[in-house]
């Protein structure tokens, strides 16, 4: 593999224009990546789904180079209906198109910033893979006191011009003072076996808000990563929703660090897995500050050899007194094949705090399926209705009205 | 010759020598085969048990010393340590009590411990008045009326070979971990409990009760047997301070229990945490380890752990047979520098076992306490359930305390829940024990107590008490 790593980050750099020492930074976490590999079970973090294993069983050998010279076509189907928004279109991990024709485009700056990593403490070898092999980065600014008028929806497609290839980028997001950005990421894939690398950066400004939604949804055999990092200000707030039911294997992972006073993260998460699926959600948030809240809900419905694990962090600063931490994990398991795993972290240094962590798993209990049989529901649709109730517990924590309602939509739940 | 004594032919051309004077044995220092074998010989063991041992050695060659653990440590030079070494004479022992450390008897006075009892656990020569080897005969013949055997792990090997070869090794394999593979290889003695068919244990089983108890080293090796229907409860340990100057404590404690049979296991450790600033103190790194074989078996166990500078112990239950229960009961308290690493493992493997934990860490002071347990319900474990429970106490902004759960569900059938709070006393509570007439520390001790009820009703009566009255002292200091 490492040949193959160096050959094809040989052709990537040719391709790029970038300066010098652009190019040897790049090599350095090309270097880090090479000596440390995919993560194994080895690593704590990786300890239920062994990515390294997982690629080497889904997909053999990956290469990493992608042609982006020519420009793909786009396929207006794959575009949510009933929705205005702005749109920025990544086909094959090639951006075709950046579209915010709703907004105040001076209330807007885009920047190339390729070369310009944003570094943060982690260890985690595909970011540093990212990092290596990303064409373009651009970092998306929104002004201080504009919220956007619609959403932005983000199109991660593939099409069958790929075939066992890792696809990387990365877009980096700073939102100013009182800015307001909700950001849907939305996959639709028409390929199968490949490893689709995606590294976020956000930085809140105060007041700022940020409402990022994930829907991995139509099923497909591709692999996927997603690492959010959110940088958090005075009185900042982040929602992260997470659908994760497409993919083979999707790992989403946020780091949230609380770095103001009176600043919230928010992350909620749907497991929804069927025949082979292995997903996870690890979230740390790092509370660093006084007066600091955290909550996360996530809820996982199990089919036949399906596997999902949380896990999650809540680390508490010895100075971040009054921090509200809380955390919970259920899961459905519908087949004697499917496995839950958990791990509920809690790290605490102060004493002033209330943080608290449930988990709880189980079957679909029989006396509420029985309860629906008796008043004339066949046993499918009671199994249905439990179900789709626990999980819309789950998107009820939806806090803008029309995402909640497309979300319902697109997993299939009616009020 | 036989084999064993060429081995002890050779022995004696060691170059650093052994004497034979049974006052002052000592192994020098280091491990390596001969040490292990002149431990061996030293016991007279048979050739299995010396087999044993370097089977245990030589896995021990393969391994790294773990370090994922929370609270890391400064590394240990295991050839610098000596692996056996005799009691002490009486000569090197304190003549009374007046020669011991003036905070140490003040301890005990608080604790209530009659003044016999603390020259005993300071290995005072005690007068004929009271004398502690003739308690524990009269507890022996009742014991031996009904059959159970409860003696020193050396006295098995040799009386009752059968039973420790069928089952020593069989819930702690000389495969398993660093510090097990190491005790393995090197245990000096420990207890051993046999409880025959349907026999109830009539009384509460201690350590304390075994003569020699005091000096079973830094090695210890425990092996209790419940066989089909017996019900045993052994307690561990005493919650008088214990000093010792071996620095790391490992220790293995292997439990079975065949059909219907049930075995309640209960520590006070109490161990030396070090000074204020944290300098010297126990390091404590046990592995226990339960065994449900049979069908309707139960094993429980139930710690109080205070002492010690580093505590990182994991007692677990297997629970192998049907309908099988295993239960976790644990208080850890951590103050100064102390710092603990503990919680349970429990693996269900068999069909509609149950297990619940319950884990109450409180920590002060500058210390780290990290609760860190595993649910594995295995997908043939049909029915299963589990119940969780950890709080944590948090008292002052220079403590850490970390809740570490590793939830893994198979089954479609079972049920896992778990709950974890974090806390500190409120100023309401403190106000208002004070308001009645309690001082700062007797408050604190009260508030602590209700937190822990839980955990402290599991234990034997008479332990309870102590127990209770440990919990206050072990936080002295630390509020105001």
């Amino acid at each position: 593999m490492n040949e193959q790593l160096q050959l094809d980050f040989d052709k990537v750099i040719k391709t790029l224009k970038i300066s010098e020492k652009e190019i040897q930074l790049k090599k350095s976490f090309l270097k880090k990546f090479i000596e440390n590999g995919f993560p194994n079970r080895k690593q704590e973090d990786w300890k239920f789904l062994d990515i390294s294993q997982i690629i080497k069983k889904n997909i053999g050998e990956l290469s990493f180079f992608n042609d982006y010279s020519l420009p793909n076509k786009i396929d207006p189907s794959i575009f949510v209906d009933g929705l205005e928004h702005n749109k920025i279109i990544f086909i094959n991990g090639r951006i075709e198109k950046i579209d915010f024709n709703y907004e105040d485009q001076s209330q807007i700056e885009i920047n190339d910033e390729i070369g310009k990593n944003i570094k943060f403490d982690y260890e985690n070898s595909l970011i540093d893979l990212n990092n290596a092999f990303t064409n373009k980065v651009y970092k998306i600014l929104i002004k201080k006191n504009y919220s956007l008028k619609k959403p932005l929806i983000i199109y991660h497609s593939t099409n069958n011009k790929i075939k066992s290839k890792n696809v990387n980028l990365s877009l980096n997001f700073e939102l100013e003072e009182n800015s307001c950005l909700r950001l849907i990421d939305y996959f639709s894939d028409n390929t199968d076996k490949n490893f689709v690398n995606i590294l976020y950066n956000f930085n809140l400004k105060k007041y700022s808000i940020l409402k990022n939604y994930k829907l991995d949804k139509f099923r497909n055999n591709n692999l996927k990563y997603s690492f959010n990092n959110i940088e958090q200000d005075d009185n900042s707030i982040s929602e992260t929703f997470i659908l994760s039911a497409g993919s083979d294997y999707f790992k989403n992972e946020v780091n949230c660090n609380l770095n103001g006073e009176y600043s919230s993260a928010f992350i909620n998460g749907v497991f929804s897995l069927k025949e082979n699926q292995q997903h996870e959600i690890r979230s740390t948030i790092n509370h660093l500050v006084e007066n600091t809240k955290s909550y996360q809900l996530i809820k996982s419905v199990l089919g036949k050899n399906s596997k999902s694990a949380y896990q999650g962090r809540i680390f508490v600063d010895s100075k971040a007194q009054k921090t509200d931490g809380y955390q919970l994990s259920k899961a459905i398991l519908l087949d004697e094949t499917s496995e839950f795993n958990a791990k509920p972290e809690l790290e605490i240094y102060a004493d002033d705090v209330k943080c608290s962590h449930g988990s709880a798993s189980g079957s679909l209990n029989e006396n509420s399926i029985f309860y629906l049989m008796s008043r004339g529901l066949n046993y499918q649709q009671s199994r249905e209705l439990l179900i789709n109730g626990f999980l819309l517990d789950v998107v009820e924590k939806i806090t803008d009205s029309e995402i909640r309602n497309l979300v319902k939509n697109i997993i299939g739940l009616k009020e | 010759m036989d084999t064993r004594e060429k081995d002890i032919e050779k022995l004696k051309d060691y170059k650093y020598g052994f004497t034979t004077d049974i006052e002052n044995i000592k192994a020098p220092k280091g491990l390596n085969e001969d040490v292990i074998k002149f431990i061996s010989n030293i016991k007279k063991e048979p050739q299995w048990m010396l087999d044993f041992r370097l089977k245990a050695y030589e896995r021990l060659k393969l391994l790294k010393e773990p370090n994922w653990q929370k609270p890391k440590y400064p590394k240990i030079d295991y050839q610098d340590l000596y692996y056996y070494s005799a009691p002490k004479s009486m000569k090197d022992k304190p003549k009374s009590l007046d020669e011991l450390d003036p905070k140490l008897l003040e301890t005990y006075k608080k604790l209530g411990i009659p003044l016999q009892e603390q020259a005993r656990l300071n290995g005072i020569a005690v007068d004929a008045v009271f004398d502690s080897v003739s308690v524990a005969t009269t507890f022996k013949g009742e014991l031996t009326k009904h059959g159970i055997i409860f003696c020193s792990m050396s006295e098995a090997i040799q009386k009752h070979p059968d039973l420790v070869k069928k089952y020593l090794g069989t819930v702690i394999p000389v495969t398993d971990h660093f510090f097990a593979t190491l005790n393995s290889a090197v245990f000096t003695d420990g207890s051993f409990v046999y409880i025959p068919k349907g026999v109830k244990c009539p009384m509460e089983l201690s350590t304390y009760f075994r003569i020699n108890a005091s000096q079973t080293g830094q090695f210890e090796r425990t092996l209790i047997i419940a066989d089909e229907g017996s019900y045993v409860s052994y307690l561990e340990g005493c919650t008088a301070p214990m000093r010792d100057e071996n620095q790391l404590h490992a220790a293995n404690v292997e439990l079975i229990a065949l059909d219907d049979a049930e075995i309640k296991y209960s520590t006070v450790q109490n161990w030396y945490p070090g000074d204020e600033n944290g300098k010297g103190g126990i390091y404590n790194f046990v592995t226990k380890r339960g065994l449900c074989k049979g069908k309707n078996s139960k094993i429980s166990w139930t710690q109080v752990e205070t002492g010690s500078a580093i505590t990182w112990k994991y007692p677990s239950c297997i629970l192998k047979g049907d309908n099988s229960i295993g239960e976790f009961y644990s208080i850890a308290i951590t103050n100064n520098h102390q710092k603990a690493d503990t919680g349970t493992k429990m693996i269900h493997l068999g069909k509609n076992t149950k297990s619940k934990i319950i884990s109450k860490g409180i920590s002060a002071g500058f210390s780290d306490m990290t609760y860190r347990g595993l649910v594995d319900i295995n997908s043939k474990a049909k029915n299963s359930s589990n119940y969780t429970q950890c709080d944590s106490l948090l008292m002052g902004n220079k403590c850490g305390a970390h809740t570490v759960p590793y939830i893994k569900n198979k089954n479609f059938d079972s049920n896992i829940a778990h709950e974890a709070t974090t806390s500190k006393i409120s100023e309401e509570q403190l106000h208002y024990c004070q308001q009645r007439g309690l001082n700062s520390e007797e408050a604190v001790g009260l508030i602590v107590n209700g937190f822990c009820k839980e955990v402290l009703q599991q234990l034997p009566m008479e332990f309870a008490v102590e127990a209770q009255k440990l919990v206050g002292i072990s936080l002295e200091g630390s509020v105001g």
